[in-house]
């Protein structure tokens, strides 16, 4: 009897084993081979402006590299939602998700070449390094990698500016916080989260010039208990909105059970979550972003000397996701002015003269922030509890 | 003191999964098995508890098909060590990565559900009338979930089970010695199999809470590395269901400290030292390294692990 329980286990074992061998044959190789290698001229296409080959939409496979799993909100989700974008243009896609910012992410980018991706898109900060490596090796696939900096003749960095959405919803929160106390849960110490916390600041200490925002490190971009054990921490503290730059809506869910208000969640859906405390959200819309790119890879024009692809409001790759009913009076017409003074160039929110926390002047009156400053910050302004790492 | 109360009830809030985990730990531990699956345990019985509860909105049933899922989890476990006499440290491990799959996997259609406001009442924060103006205690004590009392009365319950009754004191003999158990006419494999069945129900509550009550949403890899605290925390206890109440509650509150205090700085003469939250974080394992070499050092028979801990049992050898 145990002999026989022991054979079949065995056995499960090794059918599991073989259900999970890649099965696809590499598709890179018609590409190639019709074009008898050369990528910069060829019958059918013009000349591109990065020498890659542009491919047709049926020709096209993309390949989404995600950090975390999708679940059914916040960043990896609204990137997702991007991809499902393509999808629905007719475009064949692949992902893996949970793929950690180590060097597993190398391998995960080279098995979707193997399985025929030509366009490569990574998400997250921390793949920067291996996608790198990896778009050595392949010169003729077009690679992208989200909020990073590196780039190559065949890499591209992209990122949308949420900073000019978080400016917004920092107006509605500081419109509507009664204590003045406002608590921002976010991950890690780097400019990409610094950046959004002092938009955020700017935008609350614009209609309300003593609220606070105090911030929480979580160290991870998704940790479920650590995020909600954050935003309660804060909401002990007095705080009565709750702002979030992580993979879930804990944080807004905790400010809900508390009957505080929260802001944010960086995909759509948000006031389905917590309907009661729902302000406004800072949104991401990659679909847009994904749909500009793929166009430009089609078109032959898409390039990485440009420099980082970073779009905002105008190019509607971020957005505040409306205005709801629980906002303060007169929420919407200071969101929509704000707005149109990011967009039209009037409003610049990071002009002099700004002061760090600890009261030193950052930005000289008359001056302001290049964009080189920004993807470097590391300070944070005046109104900001906490400290940068 | 508003601000130490609420911190205190959030430390009691996080270490209430851990002391389900604990005891469960215990439980496995005392007849002799080594389980290192525990973070398996709690993924499976937190993604079925919250499949159940979303299906039915009845808190019973889905405690209680967390305990069964999670108990079939370490009944597999206690096939793999107890009758295969397969190695419990390799066997636990492949337990937590099989459990932590199967949750995902199965709770990649409960993601971003929410529960009935009913249930999410019934689960959440009760408040017992006279005793919650007790200072302080009464909000940290009587202002929490039912699932808080019932983890504490279970505590005290596993000890006098272990300390006073007959079975506690023959499931003890097959952790200490099954040799001599065996010899006694003791069945050593049946006593094993249901301890480690209870053990796993207990994990499986220890998940049920975080998805339940704590969070209370399916998410993957809710429990997050939970598990492998537990796993210190039963060695932190000396295997004492009491102390593991309070091991529980103080790694707990470290992690809400943590949290809370993210970066405490003080100056010492000239210098500035900043404890950073990670350092914070390391202190629960630290501290159970400590609590390891007193209790080897001390050697007070009590607080000893069983002695049988990880050794597969062969009768052939007796």
């Amino acid at each position: 009897m145990k002999r026989i329980l022991i054979i079949v286990m065995v056995t499960l074992l090794m059918v599991s084993l073989m259900a999970c061998a890649p099965v696809e044959k590499p598709e890179t190789s018609n590409t190639s081979n019709t074009e008898s290698g050369d990528t910069k001229t060829d019958s059918n296409d013009k000349k591109t402006v990065s020498g890659l080959k542009a491919f047709t939409k049926d020709e096209l496979k993309v390949g989404f590299i995600y950090s975390s799993p999708i679940g059914s909100e916040g960043y990896i989700y609204v990137h997702n939602l991007g991809r499902l974008a393509l999808e629905e243009m007719g475009i064949k896609t692949l992902y893996l998700e949970n793929i950690p910012e180590t060097s597993e992410c190398e391998k995960a980018a080279r098995d979707l070449i193997q399985q025929g991706c030509n366009v490569i898109y990574a998400v997250s900060f921390g793949h920067m390094e291996y996608i790198a490596n990896v778009a050595d090796e392949y010169p003729d696939v077009y690679f992208n990698h989200c909020t990073g900096y590196i780039t190559k003749n065949n890499m591209s960095t992209y990122m949308g500016k949420i900073y000019q959405a978080q400016y917004l919803a920092g107006i509605a929160a500081g419109m509507r916080t009664a204590t003045g106390k406002i608590g921002f849960v976010t991950t890690f110490p780097i400019p990409e989260c610094v950046r959004q916390v002092n938009a955020y600041t700017l935008g609350a200490r614009s209609v309300n010039p003593t609220a606070t925002v105090e911030v929480k490190w979580t160290s991870s971009w998704y940790d479920p208990a650590t995020e909600k054990t954050a935003a309660t921490e804060l909401l002990n503290g007095g705080c009565d909105v709750i702002a979030a730059y992580c993979d879930t809506m804990n944080p807004q869910m905790a400010a809900a059970e508390r009957g505080a208000w929260a802001t944010g969640g960086t995909s759509p859906g948000g006031e389905a979550v917590v309907p009661n405390a729902f302000l406004t959200s800072a949104i991401f819309d990659y679909a847009t972003f994904y749909k500009q790119d793929i166009q430009e890879i089609m078109d032959g024009t898409w390039s990485s000397t440009g420099g980082f692809k970073w779009r905002g409001l105008d190019e509607h790759v971020v957005k505040l996701e409306g205005i709801s009913k629980n906002c303060a009076p007169g929420t919407k017409e200071a969101v929509d002015a704000a707005e149109k003074g990011i967009i039209d160039g009037s409003l610049d929110i990071w002009k002099g003269e700004l002061k760090d926390n600890t009261g030193v002047v950052k930005v000289k009156s008359g001056e302001t922030l290049t964009d080189e400053q920004l993807l470097a910050l590391d300070w944070f302004v005046e109104g900001v509890i906490g400290k940068v790492g | 003191m508003n601000d130490l109360v609420l911190f205190l009830q959030l430390a009691v809030q996080l270490g209430t999964p851990l002391l389900f985990a604990t005891l469960g730990g215990i439980l496995n531990d005392k007849v002799g098995n080594l389980n290192l699956g525990i973070e398996g345990m709690m993924m499976v019985g937190a993604c079925a508890g919250f499949g159940v509860a979303y299906h039915t909105s009845s808190p019973l049933l889905s405690i209680v098909t967390a305990g069964v899922a999670s108990l079939l989890l370490s009944l597999l476990y206690a096939l793999v060590t107890v009758t295969f006499k397969g190695n419990q440290t390799v066997t636990g491990f492949a337990i937590t990565i099989l459990g932590t799959g199967i949750a995902n996997f199965s709770g990649e259609s409960l993601s971003g559900l929410t529960l009935s406001p009913s249930f999410i009442r019934i689960m959440g924060i009760q408040i017992i009338p006279v005793l919650i103006n007790i200072p302080i205690l009464g909000t940290v004590l009587f202002s929490q979930s039912y699932l808080f009392h019932l983890s504490l009365w279970l505590a005290f319950g596993l000890y006098f089970y272990l300390k006073k009754t007959n079975y506690g004191l023959i499931m003890r003999m097959v952790g200490e010695n099954p040799a001599a158990a065996d010899t006694s006419g003791i069945n050593t494999t049946s006593y094993k199999y249901i301890h480690i069945a209870l053990g796993g129900l207990l994990c499986g509550l220890g998940g049920a809470f975080l998805s339940l009550v704590f969070v209370p949403r399916w998410q993957d890899n809710i429990v997050a590395g939970m598990g492998w605290i537990a796993v210190a925390l039963v060695i932190f206890s000396t295997w004492n269901p009491i102390k593991a109440i309070f091991g529980s509650y103080l790694f707990g509150l470290l992690r809400a400290l943590s949290i809370k205090y993210q970066n405490i700085s003080f100056r010492i003469g000239n210098n500035d030292i900043s404890i950073t939250s990670q350092i914070i974080d390391m202190l629960p394992y630290l501290l159970t390294i400590v609590i390891l070499v007193l209790t080897t050092l001390s050697k007070k028979r009590e607080n000893q692990a069983p002695a049988w801990l990880g050794k597969s049992y062969f009768r052939e050898d007796r």
